[in-house]
């Protein structure tokens, strides 16, 4: 897309980075408020509202799935304009389809492991995470006329904590290149490491209480430009959950031993850290239950 | 307690019927001692340990009071602290060591300093939940800081030299008139050992202590008129004089000593407070006359060279002694005389362990690392696990993770299924008009302004501006007094775990009352105050609620522990 080259990039030109939640396990058990089909057209709505607020804006839609994921759509590209058929304008027919494909295909990823039967219920976040922040990264590199990029998550599936590490990662790095993480939380229960993510990298966190009216959320919240957000007020979340998994079973803990090494999480006391190899002495509180056994005995 | 001796107030009785003599006990290095309050009672006790073949007291915990009997060869006495101990109840098991009047006085001006404190005390010490003993027992650190004052720190020794201040010389008269201060003796005495050791020898056995430095400050005159021949002449009629003009062997031994030990790798480093070179002359009165040695009287002569690095030997090695000895002469020739026995025996082991280690160190000074191979050997290697381990494995752990998730599981084509229906639902349908139905739109905005308006007014727009602040000040010192004292009462509780003594126990009951008062106060506190503020109350109290409740929980879940323990014990012990 050729910009005007005298012109200089407005301030209030944003590139829209959207991961949506596409796991079929997550949608299919979802409460019946919102089902798939409501979401992604809350969703459509939403990505022409912002083509259209400003014809420097630009958006970026990935999608999360359950074995992979992809880029659905580049407002940049030329081959992404593609003339509408039907009723419906192009943006939208165009993000169908390509959603469709993308469903084929994780489908197909999926049946390679249906050997083992358990399903994950969550999305490949990591990943998307990182995919968009390699787009954002390459923006950067485009040259110094680019609109301010931001990420917006659509997330439903709870967290996989899994893949704590790699959020993490993701999150450390997009606060480095100063790139914010909006989320819109439309699962159940609220998501520890979106949460962090928002708080960490200056996005907005919120869980919308009424998942009819998802189009108003995201249009009066999301919608807003960086440049915007310095006079305009934002909903904050009154508490952040700052829980983080622990490195040998990857379940969510609140307390546990933390290698002083180097900052490995463990739930219970191991002799050596498998990350870096150092050894850890006798735990403190072995030796206080020991002086406690000698103390009760005498 | 200082001086290596644990005293008692105890009550010593011949045998057990006697009602004893209240006096004091004292534990010296290896004897027992027992001075009566009343110096003129004929019960005395002074017995070594080595006389001691037995000894018993009462068992703690028991109802007796507490006894100590000695036996020995000589007698078998016995010792029981006086009834009216305080606070002890049955057993002690708290050091009753009577504070000393300086520690009660400090006591009582850290009380008067800060109300808090004092409010607390009133609280607790006056309401008797808990003892004197026990409540400063936590705050050691504050009584300590006192003592800490009159600190270990000693003033450093001056860098000018103090003993070649001008004397006043008196032309008329023919007199010369030397200052002596205390501190110019420990400097006269740290650098001239020689000085030193005739000090100790002589006063005040063979000479006054005035007709000594009338002999040294004559000396010291001579010295200066730069007058050899009459020093020499001086010094063959007077032995003591001698000794003030000959150079100084104490000295001369030290320093051989020290050559031998001098490592030959440089450590340069100069600053400016070695800067002496801009006073005049160093900082040492000399005339400007030049130095002509005269062979044969080598002996007689001081250089300024050797003056100036003598004091500065001695002000780097700093000062062995605090400035309160610094009252007359003799205590200060003393001090310095203890000090340097100390280090004499110190420095006697390390001589040859020194002589190693210098050893050791020229040669790894010497040797020059880039020629040398590399042995890390003292350094463990980095070694960081492959990161693919780490997400490899994920797959294993997930699945034992997310199985609770899974409810109602359905096949994943069937999932899928749901998906791609979806979309064909929305490509032949189109979407909604409107998209959001109006009236949810309208709640929608107005869930989300009032969610912005709320946080916006009520955590306060400016940084500095708390929410303590914004609370009215009878509730807010209200808040903050529940806060301390819970805070006090957590540290005596969770300190008196685990149970092993009935006085622990006897505490923590106490402590429990006092907790389930306090919730009852933090309750109240919350009903009666304005409803406007009453959640931001409920919000500041919850912690300290959460804190009091795991407490009485752990109380409560701890006797039922015991109660089973008990049962379960065929004796029916408890």
């Amino acid at each position: 897309m050729a910009t005007l080259p005298s012109k200089p990039i407005a301030d209030d030109v944003s590139l829209l980075v959207v991961l949506i939640d596409t796991n079929p396990f997550f949608w299919s058990t979802s409460s019946s408020s919102l089902n798939f089909h409501q979401f992604v057209s809350h969703v459509l709505v939403f990505l022409d509202l912002i083509v259209r607020l400003s014809q420097l804006n630009q958006i970026v839609v990935i999608a999360t799935g359950h074995n992979t994921c992809d880029y659905i759509y580049d407002s940049s590209l030329d081959t992404d304009q593609v003339t509408g058929e039907g009723e419906l304008p192009a943006l939208y027919s165009f993000v169908l389809q390509r959603l469709e494909e993308f469903v084929d295909k994780d489908e197909k990823l999926g049946a390679k492991q249906e050997g083992l039967s358990e399903k994950r219920a969550s999305s490949l976040l990591s990943g998307s995470l990182s995919m968009a922040l390699c787009y954002i990264q390459r923006v950067f590199r485009s040259g110094p006329l680019h609109p301010q990029p931001r990420i917006l998550c659509l997330q439903g599936s709870p967290d996989g904590s899994e893949q704590y590490v790699s959020i993490m990662n993701a999150i450390f790095s997009a606060q480095r290149s100063m790139v914010p993480i909006d989320c819109c939380y439309v699962g159940s229960h609220n998501s520890a490491f979106l949460q962090q993510a928002s708080y960490i990298t200056g996005g907005v966190y919120v869980k919308p209480q009424h998942l009819e009216g998802l189009y108003q959320y995201l249009a009066t919240v999301f919608a807003v430009d960086l440049h915007s957000r310095s006079f305009l007020q934002l909903p904050r979340p009154a508490g952040v959950d700052f829980r983080a998994s622990c490195f040998c079973h990857k379940t969510t803990i609140d307390m546990g031993y933390v290698c002083s090494v180097c900052l490995s999480i463990f739930c219970k006391h191991h002799d050596k850290c498998s990350t870096c190899g150092s050894v850890f002495g006798k735990a403190q509180l072995d030796a206080a239950s020991d002086r406690k056994r000698k103390a009760s005995e005498s | 307690m200082s001086s290596g001796q644990v005293t008692k107030r105890v009550k010593y009785k011949t045998s057990v019927k006697d009602a004893g003599t209240p006096g004091r006990l004292s534990l010296v290095k290896e004897r027992l001692l027992f001075r009566p309050n009343n110096p003129n009672s004929a019960s005395k006790l002074d017995m070594q340990f080595k006389y001691i073949t037995n000894h018993r007291y009462t068992k703690e915990g028991s109802n007796k009071a507490p006894m100590l009997n000695l036996t020995s060869n000589q007698a078998c006495r016995a010792l029981a602290p006086p009834v009216e101990a305080p606070n002890l109840g049955a057993s002690s098991q708290v050091p009753s060591e009577q504070p000393s009047r300086d520690d009660l006085l400090f006591r009582a001006r850290l009380l008067q300093d800060s109300s808090e404190l004092q409010k607390l005390h009133q609280q607790f010490v006056g309401g008797g939940v808990l003892t004197e003993a026990e409540f400063w027992a936590t705050r050691k650190k504050l009584l300590e800081k006192d003592s800490n004052t009159k600190s270990k720190q000693r003033g450093g020794l001056k860098s000018s030299v103090l003993g070649e201040s001008k004397p006043l010389i008196d032309g008329r008269t023919n007199r010369v008139t030397f200052n002596l201060t205390p501190e110019i003796v420990r400097e006269i005495f740290s650098e001239k050992p020689a000085v030193h050791r005739a000090y100790l020898n002589f006063v005040p056995s063979k000479v006054t202590e005035k007709d000594f430095w009338t002999k040294y400050f004559r000396a010291e005159y001579l010295q200066r008129s730069k007058n050899i021949a009459a020093a020499i002449a001086e010094a063959a009629e007077d032995e003591e004089l001698a000794i003030f003009l000959k150079p100084d062997d104490i000295l001369a031994n030290e320093t051989r000593r020290k050559i031998r030990r001098v490592d030959p790798t440089l450590d340069m480093e100069a600053d400016q407070g070695d800067d002496y070179s801009h006073l005049p002359d160093h900082g040492i009165l000399r005339d400007g006359s030049k130095e002509v040695p005269e062979p044969g009287n080598e002996l007689y002569r001081r250089t300024l060279l050797q003056d100036l690095n003598r004091h500065a030997a001695v002000v780097l090695q700093g000062t062995p002694i605090d400035e309160e000895q610094l009252k007359d002469t003799q205590t200060v020739a003393e001090a310095l005389e203890r000090s340097k026995q100390e280090r004499s025996t110190a420095s006697k082991d390390d001589d040859s362990m020194a002589d190693q280690e210098r050893l050791k160190g020229i040669s790894q000074a010497m040797t020059i690392d880039d020629l040398r191979g590399s042995n890390d050997h003292h350094l463990a290697p980095l070694w960081i696990k492959d990161p693919r381990d780490y997400f490899d494995s994920q797959q294993a752990s997930s699945f034992r993770t997310s199985m609770e998730a899974t409810k109602g599981s359905m096949s994943s084509q069937e999932a899928y299924g749901l998906l791609r229906e979806s979309i064909s639902q929305i490509k032949s349908m189109g979407l909604n008009h409107p998209i959001v139905a109006p009236e949810v739109a309208q709640k929608v905005l107005s869930v989300l302004t009032h969610n912005i308006s709320s946080t916006k007014y009520n955590l306060g727009k400016k940084p500095g501006e708390s929410l303590l602040d914004s609370l009215p000040t009878s509730v807010r010192d209200e808040l903050l007094h529940h806060h301390i004292s819970i805070e006090e009462l957590m540290k005596h509780f969770w300190s008196s775990y685990p149970i092993t003594t009935k006085y622990l126990n006897t505490k923590v009951i106490k402590l429990k009352d006092e907790m389930s008062k306090m919730d009852s106060q933090l309750q109240k506190l919350k009903e009666t105050v304005q409803p406007d503020i009453r959640h931001q109350i409920t919000l500041l109290i919850r912690p300290m609620q959460q804190a009091l409740e795991a407490a009485m929980q752990h109380y409560d879940a701890e006797q039922q522990k015991r109660a089973s323990k008990a049962r379960e014990k065929p004796n029916g012990y408890s």
